[in-house]
């Protein structure tokens, strides 16, 4: 353990919490934006501290635990996703020497098995919260992000096979001709809709379907705890966020800017791309997200991965 | 999947257009001078109150926010206290439509917050207004046949002068 | 890292007893969780990362919130608990833990020799595992294949929708 990982370790959440704040801001401004409003632009020059008075509000907020409730699991849920999404960012690589485990040999496989925990959260928060919308939320969450971990698993599989590792610094470094989006186009789109789904967000927010569900499986939560559920959705679209621009957008790989700059650019443009899909699209029926899910990116994401065997195959045999 | 990305598109262009929404209490928004906001009384162009005390605005009201009692000087009817529970008013405008005497009418101000639910229940003298509203010139005992102090029977517009019975007689 | 291994071996089995003794079968299964992760810990210790990893996916990931998943859908409530209480008697759990005390200490008694100054393990990658998994034990990895594929059809006749009616 060198200084800067240290460094690197304890400045990572702060960086973070405080990015997935200022999303929030970034979010509703630019819904806004393409909402023909204003959105929040009151506090502070353009509405920047909105982040920090909503923050300010839900701390102070009553933090109530219902009496129906299963107590510890009903306080754990919310600090499981906060922590699965923050353990996931330890094996990002920033630039080619920031990062704190870019180097992991299973690094890829390591965001999988922390997303996989993050789904504790969800199911865990509607399974104590003994609500019925709750129950409800917690349910689709479970089918919807198990499902959906499947097909984003096997869409990474082209790249792993084009790289040959599952390392996420060896997968950028193995894009240094071409961005692995153009060979990698099919395992793109599916990674994409994947990580909507297992982040739960618009359009795939089946899990909160507010219009149906209350507020699905944080209806029961207030205070920081409801809260920390969401940051840690907006630190999951970072998350994914990064991870695109890891895998199919050549990471932190660019021209005349330096590479943190870059991977920084690439990552604001995907999360803008996330919010753009909120402002713009509908939430499906539960059923047609499975359907999606199982009748399309299915059989997508195998003959991708056929594909990119068959090619490989093909060209080291010439 | 076009679909979807036609979408995105259109929706992304959205980004380049007037935005619907204004900065409300720097930059209030047109209101129509027929818009429903806070119900006020009128006056007459001589400045005398124009509700008579019909109770017909407190009949039409759909949620009973209206409550006066009438009482009389010199002839001519006035409502003694008249009270409108504003945090009941649905401003419908069916009072304003009820009103014989154009006296109730519905302003195009809202801006009527209060902390206190009870300070939302306006009195007389917080509704009347010393103007005539929407009807600069109408006044109610000028065309009605009721005498007034200072109109005498038949002096009211388009009113003959009242038939003296006995001049009828053969 | 040898005192790492042994706490993640300790929370193994502690969890794995916290498992058999809840009363609430989701907590027992959130502890099946913890012995899970910390297994994996343990195989990470050892080497075998990428086995380790397909621990925390498979089983911690998704088996498990299955796991939670069907005990939502069946809402086990108190008249259960009060069962498992009755279970959980000594005159239940006194034969088979005796048997599973003597098993354990077969156990060390045969891990004993092996036991020795610790040296780094020889990390374990997917080439490896890959490797075996269709060279050495290919038959075993066809077998199992047969019996997904058998579940499989199971599953989708079971779940079938039948015409007219049951």
């Amino acid at each position: 353990m060198t200084y800067p990982v240290i460094l690197t370790i304890v400045l990572m959440p702060v960086v973070l919490l405080g990015l997935a704040t200022v999303l929030t801001w970034v979010e509703r401004r630019l819904l806004g934006l393409w909402q023909d409003r204003h959105g929040p632009d009151r506090v502070g020059p353009g509405g920047m501290l909105q982040a920090v008075a909503d923050g300010t509000k839900i701390l102070f907020k009553q933090d109530w635990v219902p009496p129906f409730a299963d107590r510890g699991v009903f306080v754990a849920a919310p600090a499981i996703g906060m922590m699965a999404v923050l353990l996931s960012f330890a094996v990002i690589p920033v630039t080619a020497h920031a990062g704190i485990a870019g180097d992991m040999n299973v690094g890829l496989l390591f965001i999988l098995g922390m997303m996989g925990v993050g789904v504790y959260a969800v199911v865990l928060a509607g399974w104590s919260s003994n609500s019925k919308y709750a129950l409800l939320g917690g349910m689709r969450a479970a089918a919807q992000m198990i499902s959906y971990e499947v097909f984003m698993g096997l869409s990474l599989l082209g790249v792993v096979m084009m790289t040959g590792s599952f390392s996420l610094r060896d997968i950028v470094a193995a894009q240094a001709g071409l961005w692995f989006i153009v060979p990698q186009c099919l395992g793109f789109g599916v990674f994409m809709l994947a990580g909507i789904a297992e982040t739960h967000r618009l359009p795939f927010d089946l899990p909160e379907g507010e219009n149906e569900l209350g507020a699905g499986f944080h209806t029961e939560y207030s205070g920081m705890k409801f809260g920390m559920f969401f940051i840690a959705e907006y630190a999951g679209i970072v998350l994914v966020s990064c991870l695109v621009t890891t895998l199919y957008l050549g990471g932190w790989r660019g021209p005349w800017l330096p590479a943190g700059v870059w991977f920084a650019l690439k990552t604001c443009g995907v999360v803008v791309f996330f919010i753009l899909l909120r402002a713009s699209l509908p939430r499906p029926r539960y059923d047609q997200l499975m359907a999606l899910g199982w009748k399309v990116l299915l059989p997508l994401s195998l003959f991708n991965v056929m594909a990119t065997g068959t090619i490989l195959m093909l060209r080291a045999s010439l | 999947m076009l679909d979807t990305l036609r979408t995105l598109f259109l929706t992304a262009l959205h980004a380049f257009h007037r935005r619907a929404t204004v900065r409300y209490p720097e930059q209030k928004p047109y209101l129509p001078p027929r818009y429903r906001g806070r119900i006020i009384l009128s006056r007459d162009p001589d400045g005398a109150e124009r509700c008579v005390a019909c109770s017909l605005c407190a009949v039409a009201c759909p949620v009973d926010c209206i409550s006066l009692q009438k009482t009389e000087a010199d002839g001519r009817w006035y409502p003694e206290y008249f009270r409108i529970n504003f945090s009941r008013c649905i401003f419908c405008g069916l009072c304003e439509e009820a009103c014989p005497t154009y006296a109730i009418q519905l302003t195009p101000d809202f801006e009527m917050g209060e902390y206190a639910r009870s300070s939302l229940v306006y009195e007389k003298e917080d509704l009347l207004i010393s103007g005539t509203g929407k009807y600069p010139d109408y006044s109610f005992y000028a065309v009605a046949g009721i005498p007034v102090p200072g109109k005498a029977r038949g002096m009211a517009e388009r009113e003959r002068p009242p038939v003296d019975l006995h001049s009828l007689l053969p | 890292m040898h005192a790492l291994a042994l706490l993640a071996a300790g929370i193994t089995v502690m969890g794995a007893i916290m498992v058999i003794t809840r009363r609430v079968a989701v907590h027992a299964v959130l502890y099946l969780v913890v012995t899970l992760l910390a297994l994996s810990v343990v195989l990470v210790m050892l080497g075998a990362s990428f086995a380790a990893m397909l621990e925390v996916i498979i089983y911690a990931g998704a088996i498990m919130v299955l796991f939670i998943f069907v005990i939502m859908m069946l809402n086990l409530g108190q008249p259960d608990s009060q069962r498992e209480k009755e279970w959980l008697r000594p005159r239940a759990w006194l034969g088979p833990g005796v048997l599973a005390a003597i098993v354990c200490m077969e156990l060390l008694y045969c891990a004993s020799p092996l036991s020795g100054p610790a040296r780094l393990p020889v990390p374990i990658t997917a080439h490896d595992v890959g490797l075996s998994l269709f060279g050495r034990y290919v038959l075993m990895v066809e077998l199992v294949s047969f019996l997904l594929l058998a579940g499989l059809v199971t599953a989708f006749h079971i779940g079938r929708h039948r015409e007219g009616g049951h």
